[in-house]
């Protein structure tokens, strides 16, 4: 996004000034509610939606919601107001500012839900307007693939969570959050807890990216850098992370809780930092960093213990504060220059003074030196780390090598592209001088603000930190105190490990790039690997559309008989057969000769291989029929049947001129298979008729058709009554079947064949 | 008579099944033919057989005298023979002009909507343009 929409003019503009305004708003809004979190109180609102199905539009202001509120709309204010600046002039300007201003209200939504489902409703907004703004250059093939990779991967933890919230709800039985976490133990002492967990940690960790799903992040940074800056560092992503809080009172404490956290969270933090290392593109190793933030996050969401819940909720705000400064001044960086090439970049210091500024203070609380409120953060997450009840060497080695190799990511962001060597950097990328006001408020504030509470940290323990801890734990006592100077002690030596491995990773880190790259380059891709995944469903569907929809008319049919054998079977085994064979009555010759004449004419159409015999048998068996019909009291119905199976056989016998002959018993091959299956259907159906004729019959409605014939309908023959009368609408239905198929036999007919077309076409040429 | 009826109705449902089941399309309209037959049968027979008293409401009554056929299956059927026969004609008429397009018959040859997978053009070349666009 390095195009120049310099035009002083555009940015104050509607689509420009609106957004800031209103996040600004927004954000004075929340800030009014601090002194009642501050003390320990909540606010709670309550709108009813769905009153049916207990879902409202509830909303709930506590320590861990204001706290993300205030970050979302405290930085949002700022990404805007950069924004408004970086995007001036760009033709979509206002589309973006509707759309980020969207995001921020999905965002707001999600962290103040107090309805779980109203909670997913927000998370699946936010997941959609994440999709449109990294999509927003959608011109470019990368970002759209970027943007459907996003969708997709959150997208499936969102239904998995989605999932998850209804198997709580069918739990606790009730979708209010507060309510849930005031049944206390309700869901991890249900038998179902199990899968809740999977659920719950699904959605959260394809939205805070942890490995494996982590690959999504990275390819995001196509957004335009507001977006990075805003989305995938400092808000959107640490959804997951709010989802693992906001659960945490109900869901944590158990080992698998402790041991997953820890092991996606450890192995996430240490993974990113590593590959960070070796990005040489500024915004691609923001990216990495930021993935190590999130795994570090989980990692100390993890423990119950007071000092790692207080280190995760401080190193929250922690980084959102420094990585948003720090993205914003790439952009910055960008902007002027038009690279992010850290192999290029260096020596800008002089043209860009207070870039570097905000840069310097920015990654000073990246690599956690004292007194930037990152050293207090990072004693914390050591003292967390030491007090965990997983393992203590697996979560102190994972903070150690994340934590360094972060102070050597820091340097290489904050410092080498300002006071590095620029003998790289071409007269084409030199800086034009400093980027606008609009865009240096937002880093220089930000990294301002995490010099100062490191050195003030009161108020933000006060008002944010306590709060916070006392939402997840249940008791303000739990949480620790943020001080610079906790004397001398183990996390203090850890400190100092920390900034000797820092610095050895830096002076080294060109040579590790170079080998970091070629391991990475030789190792299996999660990126690579989705592709192979989305061919791998769309080979799958192929194979399966290929076994079920073969396009062979015998196998439909094979499918379509032996799913009626199997449901008939089931029913009877579930009511059972009532077959008496009575004693054969002394029937008249009559009877005997119809059925026996049935017989013999079914018997010849299976059999033979003439079409002629073969109508004649079926029209034998018609004529069989209607003998039964005039024999057993049904004379309209036999004269129907009369006159149809005449026609039957003269349609059949037309036919028969145009059609091949049949195809021989060596044609056919054997059908042993097919005849078991012929037979098992018609023995069945034999012994469904004979139970049926065995039971009661009910005659309720024959009886009300034979009463009110006459004096309703005024007609004698119920039969005609009930077709014309009665059942009317039936009877028309039934015409309209009939029109319908004669008109389409006729256009069938008169459109002529593929021969009869070639023959008239030829005939026309020769006229 | 409901024994001798039952078993009717099995063969003729047995007869269509496998009719039904052959390669040639004309066998499988005889299949069609018998098994609309079957079912006939089924519905008129499951209404109980009743001999010489087809449901009539003779001269200066008000309802049918003494003990009557069922009249509701009997409409039932009557409905159902009709119907039959459209699907059946417009059956008939389709295999016609299927023969005169495709020249054949047998059914597994009738593949212009459905061509047979090895046949068909390769589906991860046709596929490959969409995944890696989108």
């Amino acid at each position: 996004m390095a195009d120049d929409h310099d035009d002083e003019g555009h940015w104050f503009s509607l689509p420009g000034l609106l957004p800031p305004i209103i996040a600004a708003g927004l954000f004075a809004a929340f800030w009014r509610a601090l002194p009642t979190v501050a003390d320990g109180g909540s606010i709670r609102h309550v709108t009813q939606w769905v009153p049916g199905m207990g879902v409202d539009l509830s909303f709930v202001i506590d320590g861990l919601s204001l706290t993300f509120a205030l970050l979302i709309t405290g930085i949002g204010t700022l990404v805007m107001l950069y924004s408004a600046r970086y995007m001036a002039g760009h033709p979509q300007h206002d589309r973006f500012s509707l759309y980020l201003t969207a995001f921020m209200l999905s965002m707001l939504g999600v962290v103040l839900a107090d309805n779980l489902i109203a909670l997913f409703v927000f998370w699946e907004l936010t997941t959609i307007t994440s999709f449109l703004l990294i999509g927003f250059s959608h011109a470019s093939g990368t970002s759209r693939r970027a943007a459907l990779q996003a969708l997709l991967v959150t997208g499936a933890g969102g239904l998995a969570m989605l999932a998850g919230v209804i198997v709580i709800g069918q739990v606790a039985g009730t979708y209010e959050l507060s309510e849930i976490r005031a049944m206390g133990g309700v869901l991890r002492d249900s038998p179902a807890y199990l899968a809740i967990f999977v659920l719950i940690v699904l959605g959260a960790f394809t939205k805070s990216a942890q490995l494996p799903f982590h690959f999504w992040l990275p390819n995001a940074m196509a957004a335009p850098t507001p977006v990075s800056a805003f989305l995938h560092s400092a808000t959107m992503v640490k959804g997951g992370v709010y989802l693992l809080a906001r659960m945490h009172p109900s869901l944590a404490g158990t080992d698998v809780w402790l041991w997953t956290l820890t092991i996606f969270g450890g192995v996430t933090a240490v993974f990113a930092s590593v590959v960070a290392l070796r990005q040489t593109d500024l915004k691609q190793t923001l990216a990495y960093t930021t993935l190590m933030a999130l795994g570090t996050l989980v990692l100390f969401l993890a423990a119950p213990g007071g000092y790692a819940i207080t280190a995760a909720v401080t190193f929250l705000v922690i980084h959102s504060l420094y990585k948003a400064a720090l993205f914003l001044m790439i952009g910055c960086v960008d902007h002027r220059t038009g690279t992010r090439d850290a192999a290029l970049l260096g020596g800008l210091w002089r043209k860009m003074p207070l870039t570097a500024l905000a840069a310097a203070l920015a990654g000073m609380s990246m690599a956690g030196i004292p007194p930037f409120l990152g050293f207090i953060g990072k004693e914390l997450l050591y003292k967390g780390g030491l007090e965990s009840t997983a393992s203590v060497v697996f979560v102190i080695l994972a903070t150690l090598l994340a934590s360094a190799l972060m102070f050597a990511v820091g340097a290489i962001v904050a410092l080498k592209p300002f006071w590095g060597r620029a003998e790289n950097l071409s007269e084409r990328n030199s800086a034009k001088g400093e980027a606008p006001w609009q865009m240096l408020v937002g880093p220089l504030l930000l990294g301002g603000l995490g010099l100062y509470f490191g050195l003030f940290p009161h108020w933000l323990q006060d008002n944010s930190i306590t709060p916070t801890v006392a939402a997840l734990l249940g008791d303000p006592a739990q949480a620790k105190e943020l001080h610079l100077w906790a004397g001398v002690n183990t996390a203090l030596y850890l400190s100092g490990v920390t900034f000797l491995l820092g610095i050895i990773l830096y002076l080294w880190h060109l040579r590790l790039r170079a080998g970091l790259t070629r391991i990475d380059d030789a190792s299996f891709s999660f990126d690579r690997g989705w592709d192979a995944f989305l061919v791998g469903i769309t080979r799958c569907a192929g194979w399966l559309t290929d076994r079920l929809q073969t396009g062979d008319l015998r196998q439909y049919m094979l499918v379509v008989f032996g799913t009626i054998l199997a449901g008939l079977l089931l029913v009877i085994g579930r009511t059972g057969l009532n077959v008496q064979i009575p004693p054969l009555p002394d029937l008249h010759m009559k009877q005997y000769f119809v059925v026996i004449l049935m017989i013999a004419g079914t018997g010849l159409a299976v059999m033979t291989r003439s079409r002629i015999a073969a109508i004649g048998g079926l029209g034998v068996v018609g004529i069989g029929v209607a003998l039964i019909f005039i024999i057993y009291s049904a004379p309209d119905v036999a004269i129907t049947q009369l006159m149809v199976e005449t026609l039957v056989v003269v349609l059949f016998g037309v036919a028969a001129l145009r059609l091949p002959v049949l195809p021989s018993r060596e044609q056919e091959g054997a059908r042993w298979g097919h005849a078991a299956l012929a037979i098992a259907v018609g023995t069945t159906v034999s012994l469904i008729l004979l139970t049926v004729t065995n039971g009661t019959l009910d005659l309720r409605l024959t009886d009300y058709f034979a009463a009110e014939s006459y004096p309703t309908a005024f007609g004698r023959n119920i039969v005609n009554v009930i077709l014309v009368d009665f059942r009317a609408f039936d009877t028309f239905g039934e015409i309209s079947v009939v029109v319908v198929a004669a008109l389409s036999a006729v256009a069938l007919l008169r459109q002529g064949g593929k021969h009869a077309k070639s023959q008239s076409r030829t005939e026309e040429d020769r006229t | 008579m409901e024994l001798l009826l039952s078993a009717s109705v099995g063969i003729l449902v047995a007869a269509a099944i496998y009719l039904m089941l052959s390669r040639s399309l004309l066998r499988f309209l005889f299949g069609l033919t018998l098994i609309s037959n079957a079912a006939n049968l089924l519905i008129f027979a499951s209404g109980r057989l009743t001999a010489g008293a087809p449901p009539l409401i003779p001269e200066g009554a008000y309802a049918p005298v003494g003990d009557v056929a069922n009249a509701l299956p009997q409409a039932l059927v009557l409905t159902a023979i009709v119907i039959g026969f459209g699907l059946f004609a417009f059956s008939l008429v389709l295999a016609i002009r299927a023969y005169s397009e495709l020249g054949t018959l047998e059914t597994s040859n009738m593949r212009l909507a459905e061509p047979r997978p090895d046949l068909r053009p390769d589906p991860s070349t046709a596929t490959s343009n969409e995944t890696s666009a989108g």
